[in-house]
Protein backbone atom coordinates (compact mmCIF):
# COMPACT_ATOMS: atom_id res chain seq x y z
CA UNK A 1 0.00 0.00 0.00
CA UNK A 2 1.41 2.86 -0.73
CA UNK A 3 1.50 5.82 2.05
CA UNK A 4 1.57 8.95 -0.36
CA UNK A 5 -1.54 10.69 0.06
CA UNK A 6 -1.62 14.34 -2.31
CA UNK A 7 -2.92 17.69 -1.16
CA UNK A 8 -4.33 19.18 -3.62
CA UNK A 9 -2.57 22.91 -3.02
CA UNK A 10 -4.45 25.34 -4.89
CA UNK A 11 -3.68 28.76 -2.86
CA UNK A 12 -6.07 28.46 0.25
CA UNK A 13 -6.01 27.56 3.60
CA UNK A 14 -3.53 26.32 5.93
CA UNK A 15 -2.11 23.42 4.49
CA UNK A 16 0.76 22.80 6.53
CA UNK A 17 -1.79 21.28 9.47
CA UNK A 18 -3.05 19.50 7.01
CA UNK A 19 0.04 18.33 5.87
CA UNK A 20 1.05 17.45 9.74
CA UNK A 21 -1.57 15.23 10.24
CA UNK A 22 -1.38 13.50 7.37
CA UNK A 23 2.74 12.73 8.55
CA UNK A 24 1.38 12.04 12.08
CA UNK A 25 -0.52 9.21 11.51
CA UNK A 26 2.34 7.57 9.39
CA UNK A 27 1.81 8.47 5.57
CA UNK A 28 3.93 11.21 3.63
CA UNK A 29 2.00 14.05 2.44
CA UNK A 30 2.49 15.66 -0.78
CA UNK A 31 1.55 19.22 -1.78
CA UNK A 32 0.87 19.67 -5.25
CA UNK A 33 -1.03 22.12 -7.76
CA UNK A 34 0.30 20.00 -11.04
CA UNK A 35 -2.93 18.11 -12.84
CA UNK A 36 -0.84 15.18 -13.31
CA UNK A 37 0.57 14.42 -9.59
CA UNK A 38 -3.24 14.66 -8.47
CA UNK A 39 -4.72 12.24 -11.22
CA UNK A 40 -2.53 10.08 -10.21
CA UNK A 41 -2.82 10.42 -6.32
CA UNK A 42 -3.48 7.02 -4.65
CA UNK A 43 -5.09 9.21 -1.38
CA UNK A 44 -6.31 12.68 -2.35
CA UNK A 45 -6.97 15.26 0.14
CA UNK A 46 -9.18 18.50 -0.81
CA UNK A 47 -8.72 21.63 1.36
CA UNK A 48 -10.67 24.77 1.28
CA UNK A 49 -11.41 27.50 3.33
CA UNK A 50 -13.16 31.00 2.44
CA UNK A 51 -16.05 31.51 0.29
CA UNK A 52 -17.68 28.66 -1.75
CA UNK A 53 -17.36 30.37 -5.12
CA UNK A 54 -13.80 31.53 -4.53
CA UNK A 55 -13.01 28.04 -3.52
CA UNK A 56 -14.00 26.34 -6.94
CA UNK A 57 -13.27 29.42 -8.61
CA UNK A 58 -9.41 28.90 -7.22
CA UNK A 59 -9.56 25.08 -7.99
CA UNK A 60 -10.74 25.90 -11.88
CA UNK A 61 -8.10 28.77 -12.66
CA UNK A 62 -5.34 26.62 -11.23
CA UNK A 63 -6.71 23.95 -13.85
CA UNK A 64 -7.09 21.49 -11.19
CA UNK A 65 -11.07 21.55 -11.49
CA UNK A 66 -10.79 18.54 -13.45
CA UNK A 67 -8.05 16.46 -12.24
CA UNK A 68 -10.40 16.58 -8.83
CA UNK A 69 -13.23 15.32 -10.71
CA UNK A 70 -11.18 11.85 -12.41
CA UNK A 71 -9.63 10.76 -8.77
CA UNK A 72 -12.90 11.17 -7.50
CA UNK A 73 -15.42 9.09 -10.15
CA UNK A 74 -11.86 6.29 -10.38
CA UNK A 75 -13.26 5.57 -6.78
CA UNK A 76 -10.28 5.99 -5.02
CA UNK A 77 -10.18 7.50 -1.38
CA UNK A 78 -10.85 11.36 -1.32
CA UNK A 79 -11.46 13.48 1.71
CA UNK A 80 -12.80 16.80 1.72
CA UNK A 81 -12.22 19.79 4.27
CA UNK A 82 -14.37 22.32 5.51
CA UNK A 83 -15.19 24.00 2.04
CA UNK A 84 -13.58 21.19 0.30
CA UNK A 85 -16.39 18.87 1.48
CA UNK A 86 -19.09 21.18 0.68
CA UNK A 87 -17.55 22.08 -2.84
CA UNK A 88 -18.64 18.52 -3.60
CA UNK A 89 -22.09 19.15 -3.66
CA UNK A 90 -23.91 20.50 -6.28
CA UNK A 91 -24.23 24.14 -5.65
CA UNK A 92 -23.81 26.78 -2.88
CA UNK A 93 -25.37 29.24 -1.53
CA UNK A 94 -22.69 31.67 -0.14
CA UNK A 95 -22.75 34.95 -2.06
CA UNK A 96 -25.06 33.99 -4.78
CA UNK A 97 -25.32 30.70 -6.59
CA UNK A 98 -22.50 28.89 -7.63
CA UNK A 99 -21.94 25.52 -9.11
CA UNK A 100 -20.00 22.73 -7.05
CA UNK A 101 -18.42 19.74 -8.07
CA UNK A 102 -21.73 17.70 -7.94
CA UNK A 103 -20.47 14.61 -6.55
CA UNK A 104 -23.27 14.64 -3.90
CA UNK A 105 -26.78 15.64 -4.59
CA UNK A 106 -27.78 18.71 -2.56
CA UNK A 107 -26.86 21.83 -2.11
CA UNK A 108 -24.39 24.09 0.32
CA UNK A 109 -26.91 26.40 2.79
CA UNK A 110 -26.65 29.03 5.36
CA UNK A 111 -26.65 27.63 8.89
CA UNK A 112 -30.13 28.70 10.36
CA UNK A 113 -29.54 32.34 12.10
CA UNK A 114 -31.97 30.59 15.19
CA UNK A 115 -31.76 27.81 17.54
CA UNK A 116 -34.62 25.49 17.65
CA UNK A 117 -36.51 27.76 19.63
CA UNK A 118 -36.04 30.62 17.32
CA UNK A 119 -33.25 32.94 19.09
CA UNK A 120 -30.92 33.73 17.15
CA UNK A 121 -27.91 32.36 18.12
CA UNK A 122 -24.06 33.24 17.05
CA UNK A 123 -22.58 32.90 13.50
CA UNK A 124 -20.17 31.20 12.08
CA UNK A 125 -21.12 28.09 14.05
CA UNK A 126 -17.19 28.70 15.52
CA UNK A 127 -15.84 25.66 18.86
CA UNK A 128 -16.00 22.24 19.54
CA UNK A 129 -19.34 20.42 18.80
CA UNK A 130 -20.19 16.70 19.58
CA UNK A 131 -20.43 14.35 16.25
CA UNK A 132 -22.50 11.60 16.30
CA UNK A 133 -23.73 8.92 13.52
CA UNK A 134 -26.96 10.14 10.87
CA UNK A 135 -27.53 7.27 8.61
CA UNK A 136 -25.66 4.69 8.69
CA UNK A 137 -23.17 2.83 11.85
CA UNK A 138 -19.00 4.06 11.74
CA UNK A 139 -18.21 0.79 11.10
CA UNK A 140 -15.44 0.39 8.19
CA UNK A 141 -15.96 4.31 7.46
CA UNK A 142 -13.42 7.06 8.23
CA UNK A 143 -15.35 7.14 11.94
CA UNK A 144 -14.42 3.41 12.59
CA UNK A 145 -13.50 3.43 16.50
CA UNK A 146 -14.73 7.25 17.19
CA UNK A 147 -17.20 7.30 20.18
CA UNK A 148 -20.14 9.03 19.17
CA UNK A 149 -19.88 12.24 20.92
CA UNK A 150 -16.52 13.33 20.72
CA UNK A 151 -16.03 16.50 19.87
CA UNK A 152 -14.63 18.22 16.78
CA UNK A 153 -13.98 21.78 16.03
CA UNK A 154 -16.13 23.74 13.88
CA UNK A 155 -15.73 26.96 11.99
CA UNK A 156 -18.34 27.81 8.83
CA UNK A 157 -20.99 30.03 8.17
CA UNK A 158 -22.55 27.36 5.63
CA UNK A 159 -23.05 23.94 5.90
CA UNK A 160 -24.09 21.04 3.47
CA UNK A 161 -27.48 19.72 2.97
CA UNK A 162 -27.33 16.65 0.82
CA UNK A 163 -30.74 15.63 -0.76
CA UNK A 164 -30.39 11.72 0.03
CA UNK A 165 -30.13 10.54 3.46
CA UNK A 166 -27.90 8.02 3.01
CA UNK A 167 -25.11 10.45 1.97
CA UNK A 168 -25.35 12.40 5.54
CA UNK A 169 -22.54 10.47 7.91
CA UNK A 170 -22.12 12.35 10.56
CA UNK A 171 -23.98 15.33 12.28
CA UNK A 172 -23.72 17.89 15.08
CA UNK A 173 -26.12 19.82 17.09
CA UNK A 174 -26.14 23.35 16.64
CA UNK A 175 -28.48 25.06 19.44
CA UNK A 176 -31.32 22.14 18.14
CA UNK A 177 -30.25 22.64 14.87
CA UNK A 178 -28.96 19.42 13.12
CA UNK A 179 -26.33 20.12 11.17
CA UNK A 180 -24.04 18.11 8.63
CA UNK A 181 -21.08 16.93 10.04
CA UNK A 182 -19.64 14.87 7.36
CA UNK A 183 -20.81 13.50 4.08
CA UNK A 184 -20.11 10.03 2.00
CA UNK A 185 -20.79 8.14 -1.06
CA UNK A 186 -18.96 5.21 -1.83
CA UNK A 187 -15.16 6.17 -0.83
CA UNK A 188 -15.65 9.28 -1.48
CA UNK A 189 -15.66 11.77 2.21
CA UNK A 190 -16.36 15.36 2.94
CA UNK A 191 -16.13 16.40 6.93
CA UNK A 192 -17.30 19.75 8.04
CA UNK A 193 -15.22 20.36 10.66
CA UNK A 194 -11.46 20.57 10.50
CA UNK A 195 -10.07 17.23 11.55
CA UNK A 196 -6.16 18.73 11.60
CA UNK A 197 -7.42 20.81 14.23
CA UNK A 198 -10.10 18.22 16.24
CA UNK A 199 -6.80 16.79 18.48
CA UNK A 200 -6.84 13.11 18.94
CA UNK A 201 -10.12 12.34 17.38
CA UNK A 202 -9.35 13.98 14.21
CA UNK A 203 -5.92 12.15 13.80
CA UNK A 204 -8.07 9.13 14.09
CA UNK A 205 -10.15 10.07 11.15
CA UNK A 206 -7.19 11.13 9.31
CA UNK A 207 -5.65 7.56 9.82
CA UNK A 208 -8.78 5.53 9.38
CA UNK A 209 -8.62 7.44 5.75
CA UNK A 210 -5.38 6.61 5.16
CA UNK A 211 -6.48 2.75 5.62
CA UNK A 212 -8.95 2.57 2.81
CA UNK A 213 -7.84 0.41 0.38
CA UNK A 214 -7.16 2.44 -2.98
CA UNK A 215 -8.69 -0.51 -5.52
CA UNK B 1 -24.03 26.92 21.83
CA UNK B 2 -20.92 24.80 20.83
CA UNK B 3 -18.85 23.85 24.12
CA UNK B 4 -16.93 26.56 26.24
CA UNK B 5 -13.53 26.96 25.09
CA UNK B 6 -10.30 26.79 26.90
CA UNK B 7 -8.00 28.48 25.56
CA UNK B 8 -4.13 28.73 26.45
CA UNK B 9 -2.77 32.31 25.93
CA UNK B 10 0.84 32.18 25.71
CA UNK B 11 2.35 35.58 25.94
CA UNK B 12 6.01 35.81 23.77
CA UNK B 13 9.45 38.05 23.95
CA UNK B 14 10.75 35.80 21.57
CA UNK B 15 11.91 33.02 22.07
CA UNK B 16 10.58 32.74 25.39
CA UNK B 17 7.09 32.48 26.74
CA UNK B 18 6.61 35.14 29.46
CA UNK B 19 4.45 36.64 31.96
CA UNK B 20 3.64 39.77 33.41
CA UNK B 21 1.10 41.96 35.47
CA UNK B 22 -1.03 44.36 33.75
CA UNK B 23 1.16 43.48 30.54
CA UNK B 24 4.35 44.74 32.03
CA UNK B 25 7.07 43.61 34.71
CA UNK B 26 8.19 40.81 32.07
CA UNK B 27 9.36 37.33 33.88
CA UNK B 28 10.36 34.64 31.45
CA UNK B 29 8.71 31.57 32.21
CA UNK B 30 10.43 28.85 29.03
CA UNK B 31 10.61 27.31 25.72
CA UNK B 32 6.98 28.36 24.28
CA UNK B 33 6.60 25.28 22.01
CA UNK B 34 6.71 23.04 24.77
CA UNK B 35 4.37 24.87 26.68
CA UNK B 36 1.99 24.99 24.21
CA UNK B 37 2.71 20.96 23.52
CA UNK B 38 1.70 19.84 27.03
CA UNK B 39 -1.41 22.56 26.99
CA UNK B 40 -2.57 20.22 24.48
CA UNK B 41 -1.88 17.05 25.61
CA UNK B 42 -3.88 17.78 28.70
CA UNK B 43 -6.64 18.98 26.48
CA UNK B 44 -7.03 22.62 26.14
CA UNK B 45 -9.04 23.69 22.94
CA UNK B 46 -6.91 26.05 21.84
CA UNK B 47 -3.77 28.15 21.78
CA UNK B 48 -2.84 31.75 21.73
CA UNK B 49 0.03 33.13 21.29
CA UNK B 50 0.49 37.14 21.28
CA UNK B 51 4.42 38.60 20.46
CA UNK B 52 4.10 41.32 22.77
CA UNK B 53 7.29 43.64 21.87
CA UNK B 54 6.39 43.00 18.22
CA UNK B 55 4.81 46.50 17.59
CA UNK B 56 7.87 47.91 19.55
CA UNK B 57 10.40 46.07 16.93
CA UNK B 58 8.12 46.19 14.00
CA UNK B 59 8.11 42.79 13.19
CA UNK B 60 6.60 39.86 14.89
CA UNK B 61 9.18 36.71 15.79
CA UNK B 62 6.50 33.89 15.85
CA UNK B 63 7.29 32.28 12.81
CA UNK B 64 10.08 29.57 13.69
CA UNK B 65 7.45 29.46 17.26
CA UNK B 66 4.47 28.39 15.23
CA UNK B 67 6.47 25.92 12.79
CA UNK B 68 7.95 24.20 15.95
CA UNK B 69 4.17 24.19 17.66
CA UNK B 70 2.18 22.85 14.61
CA UNK B 71 4.73 19.89 14.32
CA UNK B 72 2.63 17.89 17.23
CA UNK B 73 -0.35 20.19 18.14
CA UNK B 74 -3.44 19.69 16.16
CA UNK B 75 -6.05 22.02 17.90
CA UNK B 76 -6.18 25.88 16.35
CA UNK B 77 -3.83 28.64 16.85
CA UNK B 78 -3.97 32.53 17.27
CA UNK B 79 -1.11 34.33 16.00
CA UNK B 80 -1.06 38.27 16.97
CA UNK B 81 1.09 41.00 17.72
CA UNK B 82 2.44 43.42 15.02
CA UNK B 83 0.26 41.57 12.12
CA UNK B 84 0.08 44.74 9.68
CA UNK B 85 0.05 43.88 6.41
CA UNK B 86 -2.02 41.17 4.34
CA UNK B 87 1.33 39.56 3.84
CA UNK B 88 1.71 39.43 7.79
CA UNK B 89 -1.42 37.54 7.35
CA UNK B 90 0.15 34.56 4.92
CA UNK B 91 3.13 34.28 6.38
CA UNK B 92 1.61 33.38 10.20
CA UNK B 93 -0.95 31.31 8.31
CA UNK B 94 2.02 29.83 6.49
CA UNK B 95 3.84 28.68 9.45
CA UNK B 96 0.80 27.12 10.93
CA UNK B 97 -1.58 29.61 12.58
CA UNK B 98 -5.17 29.67 12.02
CA UNK B 99 -6.55 32.89 13.05
CA UNK B 100 -4.22 36.17 13.47
CA UNK B 101 -4.99 38.59 16.20
CA UNK B 102 -4.95 42.22 15.43
CA UNK B 103 -4.56 45.68 17.38
CA UNK B 104 -2.80 48.20 15.88
CA UNK B 105 -2.78 47.88 12.76
CA UNK B 106 -6.74 47.90 12.89
CA UNK B 107 -6.85 50.92 15.19
CA UNK B 108 -4.40 53.03 12.82
CA UNK B 109 -6.57 51.92 9.60
CA UNK B 110 -10.28 49.75 10.22
CA UNK B 111 -10.57 48.92 6.48
CA UNK B 112 -7.79 46.67 7.24
CA UNK B 113 -10.16 44.33 9.10
CA UNK B 114 -12.05 44.12 5.85
CA UNK B 115 -9.19 43.45 4.09
CA UNK B 116 -8.35 40.40 6.01
CA UNK B 117 -11.46 39.30 6.14
CA UNK B 118 -12.21 39.36 2.68
CA UNK B 119 -8.94 37.45 1.79
CA UNK B 120 -8.73 35.13 4.51
CA UNK B 121 -12.26 34.82 5.51
CA UNK B 122 -13.71 35.60 9.07
CA UNK B 123 -13.16 33.21 10.99
CA UNK B 124 -9.34 33.93 10.35
CA UNK B 125 -9.81 37.36 11.97
CA UNK B 126 -9.83 38.01 15.25
CA UNK B 127 -10.10 41.97 16.98
CA UNK B 128 -7.63 41.95 19.93
CA UNK B 129 -8.68 44.81 22.27
CA UNK B 130 -6.89 46.03 25.05
CA UNK B 131 -8.79 47.63 27.54
CA UNK B 132 -9.33 49.82 30.23
CA UNK B 133 -12.02 51.20 32.62
CA UNK B 134 -12.48 54.89 31.61
CA UNK B 135 -15.16 55.57 33.91
CA UNK B 136 -18.74 54.11 35.21
CA UNK B 137 -19.44 50.98 32.67
CA UNK B 138 -17.35 52.29 30.00
CA UNK B 139 -13.79 51.21 28.64
CA UNK B 140 -11.06 52.80 26.34
CA UNK B 141 -9.11 50.72 23.94
CA UNK B 142 -5.20 50.79 24.04
CA UNK B 143 -2.50 49.20 22.08
CA UNK B 144 1.36 48.53 22.76
CA UNK B 145 0.26 46.35 25.79
CA UNK B 146 -1.58 48.79 27.44
CA UNK B 147 0.21 51.88 26.85
CA UNK B 148 -1.15 54.14 24.23
CA UNK B 149 -4.55 55.50 24.57
CA UNK B 150 -6.80 55.25 21.28
CA UNK B 151 -9.69 57.44 22.33
CA UNK B 152 -11.88 54.68 21.56
CA UNK B 153 -14.61 53.39 23.76
CA UNK B 154 -13.86 49.37 23.49
CA UNK B 155 -18.42 48.51 23.14
CA UNK B 156 -18.38 50.74 19.78
CA UNK B 157 -14.99 49.93 18.63
CA UNK B 158 -15.74 46.58 19.14
CA UNK B 159 -19.35 46.85 17.26
CA UNK B 160 -17.75 48.71 14.55
CA UNK B 161 -14.90 46.06 13.76
CA UNK B 162 -17.56 42.99 13.66
CA UNK B 163 -19.67 44.97 11.19
CA UNK B 164 -15.89 45.32 9.03
CA UNK B 165 -15.97 41.31 9.43
CA UNK B 166 -13.64 40.56 12.31
CA UNK B 167 -15.24 37.24 13.64
CA UNK B 168 -14.19 37.29 17.30
CA UNK B 169 -12.63 39.30 19.66
CA UNK B 170 -9.89 38.42 22.24
CA UNK B 171 -11.00 41.07 24.69
CA UNK B 172 -8.31 41.74 27.31
CA UNK B 173 -8.71 43.89 30.67
CA UNK B 174 -5.02 45.62 31.06
CA UNK B 175 -6.44 46.24 34.84
CA UNK B 176 -7.00 42.67 35.77
CA UNK B 177 -4.32 40.71 33.69
CA UNK B 178 -2.36 39.24 35.66
CA UNK B 179 -3.74 40.21 39.12
CA UNK B 180 -5.28 37.17 39.31
CA UNK B 181 -8.35 38.30 40.90
CA UNK B 182 -11.17 37.83 37.74
CA UNK B 183 -11.81 38.44 35.11
CA UNK B 184 -13.62 42.17 34.33
CA UNK B 185 -17.42 40.74 34.04
CA UNK B 186 -18.99 43.80 33.25
CA UNK B 187 -16.78 44.54 30.49
CA UNK B 188 -17.21 40.94 29.03
CA UNK B 189 -20.39 41.27 29.41
CA UNK B 190 -21.25 44.50 27.94
CA UNK B 191 -19.21 43.57 24.55
CA UNK B 192 -20.63 40.23 24.51
CA UNK B 193 -24.04 41.95 24.08
CA UNK B 194 -23.23 43.97 21.71
CA UNK B 195 -21.74 42.07 19.47
CA UNK B 196 -22.86 38.75 17.88
CA UNK B 197 -19.24 37.51 17.12
CA UNK B 198 -17.31 35.22 19.47
CA UNK B 199 -16.28 37.14 22.51
CA UNK B 200 -13.14 35.87 24.23
CA UNK B 201 -12.39 37.15 28.09
CA UNK B 202 -8.77 37.45 28.98
CA UNK B 203 -6.87 38.90 32.04
CA UNK B 204 -7.31 37.71 35.77
CA UNK B 205 -8.04 34.51 36.14
CA UNK B 206 -6.90 33.15 39.24
CA UNK B 207 -10.13 30.74 40.06
CA UNK B 208 -12.38 28.28 38.84
CA UNK B 209 -15.18 30.37 40.20
CA UNK B 210 -13.67 33.11 38.16
CA UNK B 211 -14.15 31.08 34.66
CA UNK B 212 -17.57 30.56 36.25
CA UNK B 213 -18.67 33.84 36.63
CA UNK B 214 -17.11 34.62 33.48
CA UNK B 215 -19.51 32.90 31.13
CA UNK B 216 -22.65 32.82 33.63
CA UNK B 217 -22.34 36.47 34.32
CA UNK B 218 -19.95 38.12 31.85
CA UNK B 219 -21.39 35.66 28.52
CA UNK B 220 -17.72 34.75 27.65
CA UNK B 221 -17.64 32.20 24.81
CA UNK B 222 -14.55 31.28 25.49
CA UNK B 223 -11.72 31.82 28.17
CA UNK B 224 -8.44 32.76 27.82
CA UNK B 225 -5.82 31.89 30.76
CA UNK B 226 -2.49 32.40 31.32
CA UNK B 227 -1.09 32.92 34.77
CA UNK B 228 -3.22 30.06 35.99
CA UNK B 229 -1.90 27.55 33.61
CA UNK B 230 1.82 28.70 33.26
CA UNK B 231 2.66 28.47 36.73
CA UNK B 232 0.46 25.56 37.09
CA UNK B 233 -1.54 26.70 39.82
CA UNK B 234 -4.66 24.83 38.91
CA UNK B 235 -4.51 21.60 36.88
CA UNK B 236 -6.49 21.65 33.75
CA UNK B 237 -8.70 18.35 33.87
CA UNK B 238 -9.34 20.47 37.50
CA UNK B 239 -10.39 23.50 35.83
CA UNK B 240 -12.85 21.40 33.07
CA UNK B 241 -13.71 19.35 36.21
CA UNK B 242 -15.21 22.53 37.94
CA UNK B 243 -16.91 23.97 35.02
CA UNK B 244 -18.47 20.80 33.97
CA UNK B 245 -19.91 20.89 37.42
CA UNK B 246 -20.98 23.90 37.16
CA UNK B 247 -23.02 22.90 34.17
CA UNK B 248 -21.20 24.55 31.61
CA UNK B 249 -20.44 22.94 28.60
CA UNK B 250 -17.14 21.64 27.96
CA UNK B 251 -15.30 19.25 25.53
CA UNK B 252 -15.65 15.73 26.36
CA UNK B 253 -11.98 14.45 26.36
Amino acid sequence: MSREVVIVDYGVGNLRSVARAVSHCGAEPVLSSEPARIEGARHLILPGVGAFGSCVGALRSHGLLESVLKVIDSGRPVLGICVGMQMLLDVGEEFGEHAGLARIAGRVRAVPATGADGMPHKIPHVGWSAIRPAAMPWADTIFEGITPGSTCYFVHSFAAVPERPENTIAVCDYDGRTICAAINRGRLYGVQFHPEKSGPVGLRIFGNFLKMPVD
Amino acid sequence: MPDLRLIARLDIKAPNLIKGVHLEGLRKIGNPAEYARRYYEAGIDEIIYMDIVATLYQRNNLGDILRDTTESVFIPITAGGGVRTLRDVETMMRCGADKVAINTAAVKRPQFIEEVATRFGSQCCVLSVEAKQSGASRWEAYTDNGREHTGLDVVEWVRRAAGLGAGEVLLTSVDREGTRKGFDVALTRAVAEAVSIPVIASGGMGSGEHLIEIVRDGHADAVAMADVLHYDRMPLAEIRELAAGAGLPVRSL
